[in-house]
């Protein structure tokens, strides 16, 4: 079963999906928001310097765009009931290869950074669907295996490139808004057209939530698994290119590293339950730009950057407490009517009309 | 056997009640074991058997009712306390340690140790003792997974005794057992019973009952039908308690005369090994087929080869005269085939999704992941079908799992009729459902059929079956055994069908053979 | 047939010494050996915690994290503040066994998923480390000195230091408490069936909270061994070691869906992964992703191999296996 019910029991069952399930998110960022503006006034201010555009919220944006466009992977592949520990490990290989080839045509620098992540996540896949892998597991063996893979791309060396094309990445800009914006926003845009735009949601959160129902309805739930550890691991390229082009040279030690729990945290604290079912990809990107807010406020705080790990411990302990199965039983509970004794969750015998 | 009506009463339960929600799923039943018997509790799914179970030992609370065990009221909140109490419950899934070894599944919290280390050869010697009192000699050193279902559910039976159970509930026990293992286990249930426990024996295999049990206390819907003395009740008289309601009421409704529609689906010598034998089948326009038969009888099996849910070892199957492959629930949507599964909640719905969500499902399916429904085509299909089958509450955009049972199905039934089937499977369309719903289905089931769609439904409601099927196809140990038409589909036919070979007592050892050869 | 992993885990292992043993002049000595078991000596330790948890069916992936935490800790406790070294040491095994319990009882009583609530312990226990200091400081102690310097000769010029006798003690400890003791065989209950165990009368709540208490214990000891055999703490030690552990484990034969297991599978997995670096060492020529790549590579083929052994060959073994 899963926990990815936004229903609260009672009041708000009028309103519409999203605005309900996104409250807590938003609420939650416009005070991080509203503390960064607290502790550094000049935290909204936006200024234009060489055509672009320089201020604490873009840079929240643009040190923000690797983590969302792994969450926009990583929240499909955990609506299904997966998980992809691989995407930091990707990263560094997509990196890294873009970095060898950026004396190329741009097309091709990319595109080969975006096929060897198609690859990983189709190996991903397979292993999940076919050979029925444990996800955590299955891709636990490319995490393991992608950054050896990534170092042996770059001979072990920061392979620094000055390519213009790929630098723009890092250093471009679109109308004064920083390249890695602009590239993750509309990776926002084509990930929600693909799910929403076809019926690939749907089918997600079908076979996140009941498998077996899925498949009877003639869902063709393996192909789909293969497909959104697939897209897991183009995203995962598309951020590795960002992350290389960031500092015009691919890190293979450093790229990406512990990235992959950032994302996981994100789609998190985005209200999607690890054990599959519905899923938000706007919540998910409002998740990571959470984290990136902490992070930014905590630098412009004047604290020590070393407060970052603690206070995303505390985020995740809030966040996993006010999403606790248990915790959300015990609430359940004490709406319900005194009848449902019964140990098993409400959602497991349907409530009389 | 030997009836020992007069054993001292180990277990007396009165009165119980438990409802889930609105559905009353026990009323006021009440059960009496006696030490030294082994007592039968019969009923179809559905019945009660399993909740009478859960609520005994503690899994589930109790509404209403007593339980005494050896004259003492007792009311466990865990099956730990039950098995405390004196009363252990083995289970078709055996609830042991496939990972663990024999002893220590045996003695797991109560190893012998010596300075905290678990003496190994002191356990495992008196494992090896404790099973040969079950006429059980294997090295209780290896795995418990190692070995057979049949042993692991005596290493339960075992453990459960040697923690000094006086009654055993024992819960189908024998479903996954092949003949021999199945005597083994009756064996054992003998001794025990010999030994002076008291053996509650919860299973459909009618035969096993007659070969071990004293009583018979048979359940249907909730409610207790009757505790008889085994020796004193004929088969066909059990059958008729375990399905039949009054056979008076049943008269059939169906438009005897009505031509037969055009042949649809032709399914010829269709079986999948160990679940189920061949067989033909033939689904035509405007007709409903009803498969009966006994829980187990391989009714589910039929249907959900012909779906194509699980992958048929033989047989063709043709759809308007052309050959198929139908290895997938795909290839069957593909095909315009429903299928509404028994399990609603595991198989059926997807709880967390809306019930537009739910009913869109198949056809968007089929549609393909490219070709999205658009919303608005989505509303104008959940309203349609909510307002048709009246589901209850009309809100499209509740999630389903907090439906009732009978708006789940409807539910269900919209996600295929949306996908404008030609053949659409019921299997027990009307399972769990109250009474008021119900009725609506089987009204609905008639209208489909005028509509011009096959159907198949499988059902444990006799008299239900009678009033909609046109033709009744009977089961029994996983074999079709009769197909009955017009004037002949009545409850009392079905019910000689489903009893037919006990007229032949002599033929008994014969068919034990077959059900040997067929398990194996 | 449940040992079957563990043969061949060892069986490769012995053949990889064997290949190394003809390749390099020198590599089949005691010295080579104790050189790989002292190399590997705090890895060893975070792997036999690692073994508990995943066997009682959860992950850990704190423990490197705790690993960092306490080498700075200590070299704080020890240089700075001038807390006795012994002392430094309880209080550092103190303060990780109650975190692991902390963890522990969050996944138990809040029904929260392993791997989240110690995603949230690698945080914290990292966090924490940076807070202390983000600077390589040095230990300067006369008891390191004399810890470090208490060695074991062995013939032919092997030498076994106090950090591997303390990691050989671990094994043999741990591994009598696993496949020994009620608590052990608790365990493995737990990763065959939560609700079975619970049927059956096991202790769940508080098995649970120990393997978790356990596991950050034994990362705590690592890390006290980490700081000796470096002599010096830094909070970005045993980045990404919770990684090795867990490989070690998994190539050792323990099923990662818990379970199925031994302690010795998971030395012989931290040796294979120690062999394939001395391999690299003594090459000279190769690079050091190789170890990664190899790494990765024997995990695909020892889950694959698993899962055929689980799937396919075990169920047909089942099936024909004669009842009584």
């Amino acid at each position: 079963m899963s926990g990815a019910v936004h229903t609260a029991p009672g009041a708000t069952r009028r309103l519409p999906r999203i605005p309900r399930a996104a409250l807590p998110q938003i609420i939650a960022l416009v005070a991080i928001l509203a503390i960064d503006r607290a502790v550094s006034p000049g935290f909204f201010d936006i200024r234009m310097s060489g055509g672009r555009l320089f201020g604490s919220v873009i840079d929240v944006l643009n040190h923000g765009a690797p983590v969302a466009m792994l969450s926009l992977g990583m929240v499909l592949v955990i609506a299904t009931g997966g998980i992809d520990l691989s995407v930091g490990a990707v990263m560094a290989i997509s990196g890294a290869v873009a970095a060898t080839l950026a004396g190329e045509p741009l097309a091709i620098t990319i595109g080969a950074a975006l096929l060897i992540g198609l690859v990983c996540g189709i190996w991903n896949g397979i292993l999940v669907a076919f050979l029925r892998i444990q996800p955590i597991v299955a891709t636990l063996i490319l995490m393991v295996a992608g950054r050896g893979v990534a170092q042996l791309i770059t001979g072990g060396r920061i392979l620094t490139f000055s390519a213009p094309g790929l630098s723009w990445f890092g250093g471009g800009s679109v109308l004064g808004v920083p390249a890695a914006v602009v590239v993750t926003a509309g990776a926002i845009v084509v990930t929600g057209l693909l799910v929403r735009g076809t019926a690939l949601g749907l089918m997600v959160e079908a076979t996140g939530g009941n498998a077996r129902a899925s498949r009877l309805a003639g869902i063709e739930t393996r192909g789909m698994t293969v497909a959104v550890y697939a897209w897991s691991g183009v995203c995962a390229a598309v951020a590795g290119i960002l992350a290389a082009a960031d500092i015009l040279g691919a890190d293979a030690n450093n790229a990406g590293l512990y990235l992959e729990l950032d994302a996981i945290l994100a789609v998190v604290i985005g209200g999607t339950s690890l054990l599959g079912g519905r899923f938000s990809i706007g919540l998910a990107v409002v998740g990571a730009l959470i984290i990136q807010s902490m992070n930014t406020g905590i630098l412009l705080s004047g604290l020590p950057a070393e407060f970052n790990l603690v206070v995303k411990a505390v985020v995740v302990l809030a966040v996993l407490l006010a999403q606790a199965p248990r915790l959300r039983r015990v609430f359940a509970r004490s709406a319900a009517p005194p009848k449902a004794t019964e140990p098993a969750p409400a959602r497991q015998q349907g409530a009389q009309p | 056997m030997n009836a020992s009506p007069n054993g001292e009463v180990l277990l007396e339960i009165s009165g119980l009640s438990k409802s889930f929600g609105a559905i009353q799923v026990l009323h006021e039943v009440g059960l009496v074991l006696r030490a030294g018997e082994i007592h039968a509790l019969l009923g179809e799914n559905g019945a009660g058997k399993s909740t009478l179970i859960k609520t005994v030992t503690g899994v589930q609370g109790r509404d209403a009712g007593t339980v005494r065990l050896c004259g003492q009221d007792i009311a466990p909140r865990t099956t730990e306390e039950a098995v405390a109490a004196g009363l252990a419950t083995v289970y078709q899934e055996v609830n042991l340690l496939p990972n663990l070894s024999v002893a220590q599944n045996l003695f797991l919290g109560r190893q012998p140790t010596r300075f905290g280390i678990v003496q190994g050869g002191v356990m495992r010697k008196r494992a090896s003792a404790l099973l040969r009192e079950f006429g059980l000699d294997i090295d209780p050193g290896r795995p418990l997974g190692s070995y057979s279902v049949a042993v692991q559910h005596i290493c339960a039976i075992a453990r459960a005794v040697d923690l000094s159970a006086r009654v055993l509930i024992l819960d189908e026990p024998t479903a996954s057992l092949d003949a021999h293992e199945v005597e083994v286990l009756l064996g054992v249930m003998r001794d025990l019973a010999a030994r002076g426990l008291a053996i509650l024996f919860v299973t459909h295999f009618l035969d096993q009952v007659y070969a071990v049990c004293d009583r018979i206390t048979v359940l249907r819907n909730g409610r207790l039908v009757g505790e008889r003395e085994t020796a004193a009740l004929p088969r066909m008289e059990l059958i008729h308690m375990m399905l039949g309601r009054a056979l008076e009421h049943s008269v059939s409704t169906r438009d005897a005369g009505r031509p037969r529609g055009d042949c649809i689906g032709a399914f010829r010598d269709m079986s999948r090994r160990g679940s189920i034998d061949p067989f033909d089948l033939d689904l035509h326009r405007g007709e409903v087929v009803g498969l009966a038969g006994l829980l187990g009888s391989g009714r589910t099996e039929t249907v959900r080869l012909v779906f194509g849910a699980d992958k048929a070892d033989s047989g063709t199957a043709q759809l308007d005269g052309k050959s198929t492959r139908l290895h997938s629930p795909r290839d069957a949507l593909r095909q315009r085939i429903g299928y509404c599964p028994e399990e609603r909640k595991t198989e059926g719905i997807v709880a967390e999704l809306t019930v537009r969500e739910n009913i869109i499902l198949a056809l968007q399916a089929r549609r393909g992941l490219w070709r999205p429904i658009p919303r608005r085509e989505q509303d104008a299909i959940a309203r349609r079908f909510i307002k048709a089958l009246d589901i209850r509450p009309p809100d499209p955009e509740r999630p389903i799992g907090l439906l009732s049972g009978g708006n789940q199905q409807k539910a269900l039934l919209a996600r295929w009729l949306a996908t404008e089937p030609r053949i659409l499977i019921l299997d027990e369309p009307t399972r769990g459902i109250d009474v008021g719903a119900h009725a609506e289905i089987i009204q609905l089931i008639r209208r489909l059929c005028e509509d011009g769609l096959a159907l198949l439904v499988v059902s444990s409601e006799l008299d239900e079956i009678v009033t909609y099927a046109d033709r009744v196809l009977v089961l029994r140990d996983r074999k079709q055994v009769a197909s009955l038409e017009g004037e002949s589909v009545t409850v009392s036919s079905i019910l000689a069908a489903i009893a037919s070979d006990d007229v032949a007592p002599k033929e008994q050892a014969a068919k034990e053979q077959v059900a040997r050869e067929e398990v194996a | 047939m449940s040992r079957l992993p563990v043969i061949v885990t060892t069986i490769v292992f012995l053949l990889g010494f064997a290949v190394c043993g003809l390749h390099f002049r020198h590599f089949a000595s005691t010295r080579v050996v104790a050189d790989l078991l002292t190399d590997n000596a705090y890895l060893g330790v975070l792997a036999v915690g690692m073994t508990f948890v995943i066997i009682s069916g959860g992950i850990d992936l704190s423990v490197g994290a705790v690993l960092g935490f306490t080498t700075v800790f200590l070299a704080l406790a020890i240089g700075p503040w001038g807390i006795p070294a012994p002392l430094a040491f309880v209080l550092v095994l103190a303060l990780s066994a109650g975190f692991g319990a902390a963890m522990g009882a969050l996944i138990q009583y809040l029904d929260m998923p392993p791997f989240i609530v110690t995603l949230a312990g690698l945080f914290l226990a990292r966090g924490g480390a940076f807070l202390l200091s983000t600077q390589s400081i040095p230990v300067n102690s006369p008891v390191y000195a004399a810890l470090v310097g208490f060695r074991l000769h062995i013939p032919s010029g092997g030498q076994i230091p106090l950090i591997t006798m303390v990691m050989l003690l671990v094994f043999v400890v741990c591994g009598v408490l696993l496949h020994f003791t009620r608590f052990g065989a608790n365990v493995y209950a737990l990763g065959g069936s939560r609700s079975s165990a619970t049927l059956m009368g096991i202790p769940v709540a508080r098995t649970t909270i120990r393997v978790y208490m356990l596991s950050s214990l034994l990362a705590g000891l690592s890390g006290i061994i980490f700081s000796l055999y470096t002599s010096s703490g830094y909070s970005l030690s045993g980045v990404g070691n919770e990684l090795d552990a867990i490989a070690a484990v998994v190539i050792g034969g323990t099923l990662l869906s818990g379970g199925v297991g031994t302690l010795f599978g998971s030395f012989v997995g931290v040796m294979i992964e120690g062999l394939i670096q001395t391999y690299i060492t003594f090459d000279g020529n190769l690079s050091s992703w190789w170890a990664k790549i190899v790494t990765g590579a024997l995990l695909f083929a020892f889950i694959a191999f698993q899962q055929i052994l689980s799937g396919g060959v075990l169920s047909s073994l089942r099936r024909t296996s004669a009842p009584a």
